[in-house]
């Protein structure tokens, strides 16, 4: 797909203006129509401005600054491939950045900004802690040690040994289930409870914990529910 | 042909790095490798002691990384077996001494000339860790079947895996054939399905590990003890080839071995 040559989109983190292929002035001129024909859509807002790997000098960066300031558009953050640019942008006191996403996270992390649900695909190590807004699924073990906090429920599809907090946000109608569900300690929203001591040798079978009555119960886990 | 790095860490102290370091050091140069040892627990060095070359120490690791001598020099080539070196570390230096840029560059010197560079882990997860495991292209992880040692490897396999340092490969020392058979300890599936990582080799636990060490002389130049025949394998698998585990239930005890030794003679 090729990309307009200037894209504007609203994001979570404001609106995003890229500028792509092509002459600056002429895009320029472009960016001038699109402010002027949706005016009050944009007035008082602030944006993030992309140029790519584009080299924009100071006083070309004053003047995108000058146009978008005469539509009543602040210029907020720069993103730029290019140090020069930075630079530039940095000279007139604005915030520079070298992409708009966040920086890509560790694999067992969740791209919390785009979905209520956190899938880790893999065994979570003692020190290892995953704390995700949402839900979270884990396919793999947690092992004594690894820690899993969630705003959500929190599924496992293996041994948990851990420590796991689902609702951590305050919901007590959370849900942790797991294969073989043996946590070190498990917290649902303000409730605390550990596993019964001395029975290595219990039987692994599918469980899910929640609170009923003021309590953090555990029952086997019954497909016809 | 470039060395391969590997570095032997645990976690947990007294598990047996440096006894695997200095056995598996042995092993390779065997089978005929050119091999490296490094130590780099600065501050608590004993590789040298286990390998018994300590009396012939004069320049070491932090010696090399200050630049006040070569790297040749500091190399002390252990004379029982064809190719096999040791880099002794600092005695009265920490792990500060030393940095992971350091480490890189050292066996990156060392890379044309030898097949091997072991590097041996102090414990703990601090700098001297980082040091150890930021030249490695292949970790091994060494524990014992112990509930506190299994723990602290596991710990060990979140942060290798962290650095990116590919798959970690499991050692798991001082095995003992007549607790497992009665099942007073963990076993060696117990503690692979915790770890979740590859097995590479199982030692059982061997009395004569203990004089070995005292002597400064790697129980790998032994043909016969179980032990030695262990660091053997494991030395084979790192070259590629294929070899069954032995079962460790069907192990001879001392006893066992006694009766056996006497109905022969």
């Amino acid at each position: 797909m090729a990309l307009a040559s200037v894209d504007i989109k609203g994001t979570k983190n404001g609106l995003l203006v890229t500028l792509g292929e092509g002459e600056l002035a002429s895009l320029l001129a472009e960016l001038e129509e699109r402010l002027s024909g949706t005016a009050s859509f944009f007035k008082g807002g602030q944006v993030a401005l992309a140029v790519g790997q584009r080299e924009v000098s100071v006083e070309k960066m004053g003047h995108i600054q000058a146009l978008l300031a005469q539509h009543e558009v602040t210029l907020g953050t720069v993103i730029s491939e290019t140090p020069v640019t930075r630079a530039a942008a940095g000279h007139l006191g604005l915030e520079t950045k070298r992409s708009f996403w966040p920086k890509p996270r560790p694999k067992w992390r969740a791209e919390e900004d785009f979905s209520e649900g956190a899938l880790v695909r893999c065994t979570l190590h003692s020190g290892q802690i995953i704390r995700h807004p949402g839900h979270v699924v884990i396919i793999g073990d947690v092992n004594a040690g690894a820690e899993v906090v969630a705003g959500g429920d929190i599924v496992i599809w293996g041994r948990l040994r851990g420590t796991v907090h689902a609702g951590a946000t305050g919901d007590d109608r959370t849900i942790v289930c797991a294969l073989d569900l043996a946590p070190t300690q498990l917290r649902i929203g303000k409730y605390i409870a550990r596993s019964p001591e001395g029975k290595p040798g219990h039987k692994a079978v599918p469980e899910v914990a929640s609170v009923e009555e003021g309590k953090i119960i555990v029952k086997e886990w019954k497909s016809s529910r | 042909m470039a060395a391969r790095v590997i570095t032997i860490t645990s976690g947990k102290g007294g598990v047996g790095k440096t006894t695997a370091t200095a056995n598996l050091g042995v092993a390779l140069a065997l089978s005929g490798q050119r091999v490296v040892a490094i130590d780099a627990d600065i501050g608590l060095r004993n590789l040298d002691v286990v390998m018994g070359l300590e009396n012939r120490i004069v320049y070491d690791i932090v010696d090399v990384a200050e630049g006040y001598c070569r790297l040749r020099q500091a190399l002390i080539k252990d004379k029982r077996v064809s190719e096999l070196y040791l880099l002794p570390a600092a005695q009265a230096r920490d792990k500060t001494a030393v940095s992971p840029e350091d480490m890189i560059r050292l066996c990156n010197q060392l890379r044309n000339d030898f097949d091997f560079v072991l590097i041996d882990s102090p414990a703990g997860i601090e700098q001297g860790f980082r040091n150890a495991i930021a030249p490695a292209d292949k970790t091994l992880i060494i524990t014992t079947p112990e509930v506190a040692a299994v723990r602290d490897a596991d710990r060990i396999i979140g942060l290798v895996e962290a650095e990116e340092k590919g798959p970690a490969s499991l050692i798991i020392n001082r095995l003992r054939p007549e607790m497992v058979r009665y099942g007073n300890m963990l076993t060696t599936e117990d503690v692979i399905e915790i770890l979740a990582i590859d097995l590479i080799g199982i030692v059982p636990e061997d009395e004569a590990i203990v004089i070995s060490t005292n002597k400064g002389v790697p129980i790998a130049l032994d043909d016969k003890a179980p032990a030695s025949i262990a660091f053997h394998n494991i030395a084979r698998r790192l070259l590629g080839e294929e070899v069954p585990f032995m079962d460790i239930r069907e192990m001879p005890n001392l006893i066992e071995r006694f009766v056996r030794f006497v109905r022969q003679g």
